[in-house]
């Protein structure tokens, strides 16, 4: 029947105008549209790749500067206990020296006042000395004012070494 | 008298389509149903399958139009 | 999962599309009806003029005034046509180029005068009967031996459609390549994203499931034949002059595509393919069944894809025009506020149809040729 029967006219031209159409698209449409979402794709996979990476490393980086931050913290309180622990120190040895210091102070004071009292004593006792001579001469002048005292003396005196 | 002869195949080839492209489709409902997620990979499937029924079907109505002329 | 809610959505939003390009072309359905009326009167007319000329062949004198032939009308809508019926009695007469034993010949289907007149041409004459060009005698007697030999490759009303078609998927697929090249690495604006879910779809959804990794090398056939049917399906479907024709419920035009494919597949098919249909896996004294019936299976792919396309677009133009039809069947005005809501809703359906047959052929196309170069199994 007609109907079912391809005519030969309409054969020829749409195999012809398929094959320049597949020609044409081909070469003006479907490479340069493929490739344009291709390499869209590609990009957009790129980019996802890229931000998940920058997410990891935001994440990496973050847990490194906890990390950091802790150890600050212990550094911090580390130096913080030493600082303690050298102020501590100091004041004690601060404490120690002037303790030492003063210690030796009262002792030199000690000595000080030691000499001073020696030397007071002794100078007292050069005075009393003095004095005593002094007293000793005057008692003596007056009991040997007269000669015949003093021959008595002297008599007595070389008869003491007489005897001896 | 060919020409009706023609037509009551066609009209039992139409028949049997009925019934199968029936079948397919009330098939898929039924997997939609129990898998809505993969409602678009069975209608893939429903609809290839009922091409291939109606190209047979469609064999029997050109067949029956051929014998009609 | 998720790219199959996008393809839903996709269709969805086709669906919709769809809905409202049918709705803005309701008001042609007044044309139609008009323009069918008017072929109505027409064919009085020439059955008036046949019958007061001479009563020439009985065939011609069947549809009287008060006769009207509806298989006879919707048959010769689906056909092709030397002339482009627009309205009333005007029509834009397409060339005719004859390859007849002699050399070729080029004039205006014009002259013709619908076929009631002979045309002398270089070197026979011609006359048109049922849009079948025949050689005659001077008499006017048939000239079987001559007509057998010439081929008739005019530019007819499904050339032309097809050459519109063409010119249109050069238009808007060359402007979206450019758009691609302007905006590079940009989001898709305009007709672009219009086009864009498409080609992914066909991408996606048609030549990866099927093709695995080797879809690249397949994508231009699988697109310029999606786009190359979808677009003359839509155009078929519409009713005034760009479209009108019935290219692709053709046989001519499937034939053609359904030996593209066919060419495509075996000549990409590999050893393994070769090998299944060959040498299949059975006990030898199978293979007397066996080949004939691989062999017979190769052939019936492609035949499948070339009846269903052409009989399914057929089927959708026919019952369009069937219902029409009632209208002057039925001798009535009161039928036709029935007969345009069923034809809407039967265009609106065949809108769908016109992507799911475009979508169906690209998609056994991309199965056969997947099966082609398929790589074998550990098991085949």
């Amino acid at each position: 029947m007609d109907i079912v029967t391809p005519s030969l006219g309409l054969v020829f031209w749409t195999s012809i105008s398929f094959l320049l159409l597949l020609f044409l698209l081909g070469k003006f449409a479907w490479k340069p549209i493929m490739k344009a979402l291709d390499d869209r794709e590609r990009s957009i996979e790129d980019a996802l790749s890229a931000a998940e990476k920058a997410k990891d490393e935001l994440a990496r980086l973050n847990n490194e500067s906890e990390l950091l931050l802790k150890e600050a913290r212990a550094e911090r309180d580390l130096i913080l206990k030493e600082a303690k622990q050298l102020r501590d120190n100091t004041i004690a040895d601060a404490k120690g020296l002037a303790q030492v210091e003063a210690n030796k102070m009262i002792e030199k004071a000690k000595v000080e006042i030691d000499n001073q009292k020696n030397a007071a004593l002794a100078e007292v006792k050069n005075q009393v000395a003095t004095l005593s001579i002094d007293i000793a001469e005057k008692v003596l002048r007056k009991q040997l004012e007269d000669k015949s005292k003093q021959e008595n003396l002297v008599a007595d005196l070389l008869k003491e070494v007489k005897l001896s | 008298m060919t020409g009706s002869i023609a037509a009551i195949g066609a009209g039992l080839a139409v028949i049997g389509a009925g019934l199968g492209i029936g079948r397919i489709g009330g098939s898929a409902m039924d997997g939609i149903a129990r898998q809505p997620e993969a409602a678009s990979k069975i209608q893939t499937a429903m609809i290839i399958a009922a091409a291939l029924v109606e190209g047979v079907a469609l064999f029997g109505v050109v067949v029956a139009l051929l014998g009609n002329g | 999962m998720r790219r199959s809610g996008f393809f839903t959505k996709k269709l969805n939003s086709f669906l919709m599309f769809s809905a409202i390009l049918c709705f803005s072309y309701l008001p042609s359905f007044s044309n139609e009806v008009e323009k069918h009326e008017v072929n109505h009167t027409e064919n009085a007319d020439t059955a008036a003029i046949s019958h007061a000329s001479s009563n020439t062949d009985s065939s011609h004198a069947e549809h009287g005034e008060e006769k009207f032939n509806a298989s006879e009308l919707i048959l010769e809508h689906i056909a092709d046509s030397h002339d482009w019926h627009l309205w009333g009695n005007t029509s834009i007469h397409l060339p005719i180029l004859l390859y007849t034993d002699k050399g070729f010949e080029c004039f205006s289907s014009g002259k013709f005068n619908h076929g009631h007149d002979k045309v002398a041409g270089k070197h026979y004459t011609y006359a048109i009967e049922h849009e079948h060009i025949e050689i005659v005698g001077e008499n006017g007697e048939v000239n079987e031996e001559a007509t057998k030999s010439m081929i008739d490759i005019s530019i007819t009303k499904n050339v032309m459609s097809m050459f519109i078609s063409m010119v249109l998927l050069l238009l808007i697929f060359t402007s979206v390549a450019s758009s691609y090249k302007k905006r590079e690495g940009k989001a898709p604006k305009g007709f672009q994203s219009l086009i864009e879910p498409i080609i992914i779809f066909v991408r996606d959804d048609i030549a990866k499931p099927n093709l695995g990794y080797k879809y690249a090398r397949f994508m231009p056939f699988l697109l310029t034949i999606f786009f190359f049917i979808w677009i003359n399906n839509m155009i078929g479907l519409v009713p005034f002059f760009p479209g009108g024709a019935n290219l692709t419920g053709n046989i001519a035009f499937t034939v053609v595509m359904g030996v593209i494919t066919f060419f495509v597949t075996n000549i990409n098919g590999n050893k393994s393919y070769w090998k299944h249909i060959f040498l299949p896996d059975v006990p030898w004294w199978l293979y007397p069944i066996m080949i004939p019936v691989e062999i017979i299976g190769v052939l019936s792919k492609p035949f499948a894809l070339i009846v269903r396309l052409f009989a399914n677009i057929t089927a959708g133009h026919i019952i369009v025009l069937s219902l029409i039809c009632l209208i002057f069947i039925f001798k009535t005005i009161m039928i036709a506020p029935v007969s345009v809501g069923f034809v809407l809703f039967m265009d609106v359906l065949e809108m769908l149809v016109a992507f799911l047959q475009a979508f169906i052929f690209t998609m056994l196309t991309a199965l056969f040729i997947g099966t082609a170069v398929a790589e074998p199994h550990g098991d085949h």
